[in-house]
């Protein structure tokens, strides 16, 4: 049997908890009586404010519009009146404005016959601007504008275009059922970014614990003859975090500091070139996403399609409530997602999972010194010395701390997955990194 | 429910293994020799185990209250107790097993800032320590039960080999034969089930071997240090080790080196004790060589018939200097380096 790629350094092997959710089909959400729809769902500036409070508004209409080069359009998922805008913290704890909007009234498309359209007239530049119109942002949980990385800068070329399929966080599943359920649906949303970015050559990235998704996409390619790709990966987390995923298919090392497009390389998720499809062939912008609703302490764990600013006791409920009582509720993956305090927290367009886990699931044992063991280090996938970098960010010496490589970390959590002493790295890099955020902006200033 | 929620930074979950998680595994995996080493030895040994125990307990306790954090619970203390009890020979007497105890804990691990801070392996620094300080009472070895001499003291093999070395017969071909000539014959098999006389828990090569292939399998004792320690220990033996008996180059007898003494305490449990070994693979491996290559030094050359806790304290102060040698090669690094040299 030939090997299968992955990145070669560092990498973990979390229990992957799949099975609860990868057999099951995505099933519709209930929607929420409110919806409440942050302005804020992306990376970059918030979208600017279109409505007010009494304001009747449309299924589908536009909420929010981008506001800034690095920004999306935010569309109503629902029909009905604008009850308050109110200020609102997303699951990683920042601030942001949320439209709050009462349901009521006809839905325009839901549940009604969808007239899909033809792209092939259309130009790169519409492409384009109908991927940004809809509100397309990166699904994979970063959530970067997609019509943004569809805009290749003067010099530089996409020799590989690389589908992100390899949903390498535990229990997330719902790239998987994308995958096959709506496997036509994404390889078509493919070739609308293959027009858009021409691409020399067209890689899906799926981890080997999906062999099921790899057969059929393989199947649907081969069979339309598209000129595209399915590359099996060996597992191995964080599979998905872009420099990995890229170093395992092309075996380039994006530089430190710089952009995938710097080896010639676009990335996205799968889940966003189902959203592209929507935009591009049925006029539809981002209200809804796939969500897994998983973990030990939700009763009948599932995959949901659910609309935007739908609340995760509402989907949690569409699961059979708790069996349990819940010790953590996650906004995305156990690795790199944000608990809540809150379930009236909003599904927003980089919700890939909500996990309800139990006391035993997360059970952490209390801190202790570092023992010097060096699993930090040969889990990480930049090649960093975590326990290093650590001490040093507790001992205030940042400037070290960033010539030892701080910045390059990308935060999947791997060394403090594994840390016996429990120690809470990825917390110290985030903090550490802020502060020298904050220092070369001040040296910027002056 | 709002105010139980747990709100943490990520990872959200933690992979299995604590702490005291590996304490305790380390501590599993030694049980066995400790039985055996009990079981041929008699009830004393447990007492010098104990004490042994007891005392380190006793000590980190006291350090704890001083620094106001109690860390008993983290499990060290008790490895370090229970090695150091199998590093004493079973009529050792009791003070001299406080003394080393409470000179692991107090003087090499806390007044560093104790766990994790200590740059020397506190109960091998422990059992060095009263070597020299009381050296009559730590050669005092038991004769194991099934010897069935008349006297209930006597050698160790290692020892044997070195004083036998000095008043020996041209006919004399390897130590096998030298110990037979010296009145102490001692089997390939003796060696390796640890009917020899020794320290309470390094005479069982066999029940070591076991605990540290669990060890292994459980990723706790890195391989790296292990194989490099023993690989270049044997190599230099069988190359070298023929000449004291007036034999060529590669005529050593490495099975008996390999099995007395306490080479596999040392290889498996001590050397690769995580505060006191590198951090990375390159570092483990030099520094397993740099073990092996002062043992052999050391059981050679050496004025006392052992080498493994001298060599492997002695390895210990190179560890910082080997983890800024071998540093993990950054993601990416590569690459800038080659464009800033075009």
């Amino acid at each position: 049997m030939k090997r299968l790629n992955t990145f070669p350094k560092g990498g973990i092997h979390p229990t992957d908890h799949k099975e609860a959710t990868c057999h099951k089909s995505i099933q519709n959400a209930s929607l929420s009586g409110t919806a409440v729809i942050p302005l804020s769902q992306h990376i970059g500036a918030p979208a600017e404010c279109l409505v007010k409070k009494g304001d009747v508004v449309e299924e589908e209409q536009l909420l929010g519009r981008s506001g800034g080069f690095v920004s999306a359009n935010i569309h109503s998922p629902v029909p009905g009146e604008v009850k308050e805008i109110k200020t609102i913290y997303l699951p990683n704890g920042i601030p942001a404005q949320a439209v709050v909007i009462e349901m009521q009234g006809e839905f325009s498309r839901l549940g009604k016959e969808t007239v899909s359209q033809e792209w092939d007239s259309l130009s790169e530049e519409e492409l384009t601007a109908k991927v940004s119109e809809m509100g397309v942002v990166g699904q994979g949980g970063a959530t970067f504008p997609t019509h943004v990385k569809l805009v290749v800068p003067k010099g530089k070329s996409c020799e590989t275009f690389i589908i992100n399929a390899v949903e390498c966080e535990p229990y997330l599943t719902s790239d998987h059922r994308v995958m096959l359920e709506k496997g036509s649906e994404v390889l078509e949303g493919i070739r609308i970014l293959q027009k858009i970015l021409k691409p020399g050559r067209t890689v899906i990235g799926i981890e080997a614990n999906k062999m099921d998704a790899v057969e059929h996409l393989s199947g649907l390619i081969s069979q339309a003859g598209y000129n595209m790709e399915v590359m099996p990966l060996k597992v191995k987390y964080p599979q998905g975090a872009e420099k990995n995923l890229i170093k395992a298919v092309t075996g380039e090392e994006v530089p430190s500091g710089k952009l995938p497009l710097e080896v010639g390389v676009i990335n996205a998720n799968v889940g966003t070139c189902l959203s592209v499809y929507e935009a591009v062939v049925l006029n539809k912008p981002v209200v809804e996403r796939v969500v897994t609703v998983s973990g030990g302490a939700v009763c009948n764990p599932s995959n949901l399609k659910a609309r935007i600013g739908t609340s995760f006791r509402t989907l949690i409920e569409d699961c059979g409530g708790f069996s349990e009582e819940p010790a953590k509720i996650i906004a995305g993956g156990p690795m790199m997602g944000f608990t809540v305090y809150d379930l009236d927290t909003p599904v927003t367009k980089g919700t890939s999972g909500i996990l309800a886990l139990t006391e035993k699931e997360v059970k952490a044992a209390r801190p202790t010194a570092c023992l010097s063991c060096g699993r930090c280090i040969s889990s990480c996938p930049m090649g960093l010395a975590p326990s290093r970098l650590f001490k040093l960010i507790d001992h205030n010496m940042h400037d070290e701390a960033a010539d030892n490589g701080l910045m390059d970390c990308v935060e999947c959590g791997s060394c403090a997955f594994m840390c016996p002493a429990h120690i809470p790295l990825v917390q110290g890099f985030r903090s550490g990194k802020k502060i020298l955020r904050k220092k070369s902006m001040k040296k910027a200033g002056k | 429910m709002k105010d139980s929620l747990l709100i943490t930074s990520s990872p959200q979950f933690h992979h299995p293994q604590s702490t005291a998680g590996i304490m305790w595994a380390v501590t599993l995996a030694l049980l066995p020799a400790g039985i055996w080493g009990v079981y041929i030895f008699g009830i004393r040994a447990l007492f010098v185990i104990l004490t042994a125990i007891a005392a380190s307990i006793g000590a980190e306790a006291l350090m704890g209250l001083i620094s106001k954090e109690q860390t008993v619970r983290d499990g060290s203390a008790f490895l370090t107790g229970l090695l150091i009890g199998y590093n004493m020979p079973p009529a050792v007497p009791y003070y001299v097993v406080v003394v080393a105890s409470v000179f692991a804990i107090v003087v090499v691990k806390w007044s560093f800032g104790g766990l994790g801070a200590n740059w020397m392996n506190p109960a091998l620094a422990g059992r060095i320590f009263v070597f020299f300080s009381w050296t009559s009472g730590m050669t005092r070895w038991t004769l194991p039960r099934m010897a069935g001499a008349d006297t209930v003291t006597g050698p160790t093999p290692l020892g044997s080999v070195k004083s036998g070395l000095l008043s020996m017969s041209d006919s004399i071909k390897g130590p096998l034969d030298l110990l037979a000539a010296e009145g102490v014959p001692v089997t390939y098999m003796d060696l390796f089930l640890g009917k020899i006389p020794g320290s309470i828990g390094e005479v069982s090569a066999l029940l070591l071997i076991l605990g540290g292939l669990y060890l292994m399998i459980r990723r706790i004792v890195n391989w790296e240090i292990v194989v490099s320690y023993l690989g270049s220990f044997a190599l230099l033996v069988w190359v070298f080790g023929g000449h004291r008996y007036g034999m060529g180059f590669f005529q050593g007898d490495v099975l008996f080196h390999l099995l007395s003494g306490g080479l596999m305490l040392g290889a498996l449990f001590m050397a690769t004790d995580m505060v006191t070994s590198p951090l990375t693979v390159k570092g483990m491996v030099v520094y397993g060589l740099g073990c092996g290559f002062m043992t052999y030094l050391l059981r050679f050359f050496g004025s006392v018939p052992e080498g493994v806790s001298l060599a492997i304290v002695f390895m210990n102060i190179f560890v910082p200097l080997m983890n800024r040698a071998f540093q993990p090669v950054k993601f990416g690094l590569i690459k800038t380096e080659k464009e800033a040299g075009k």
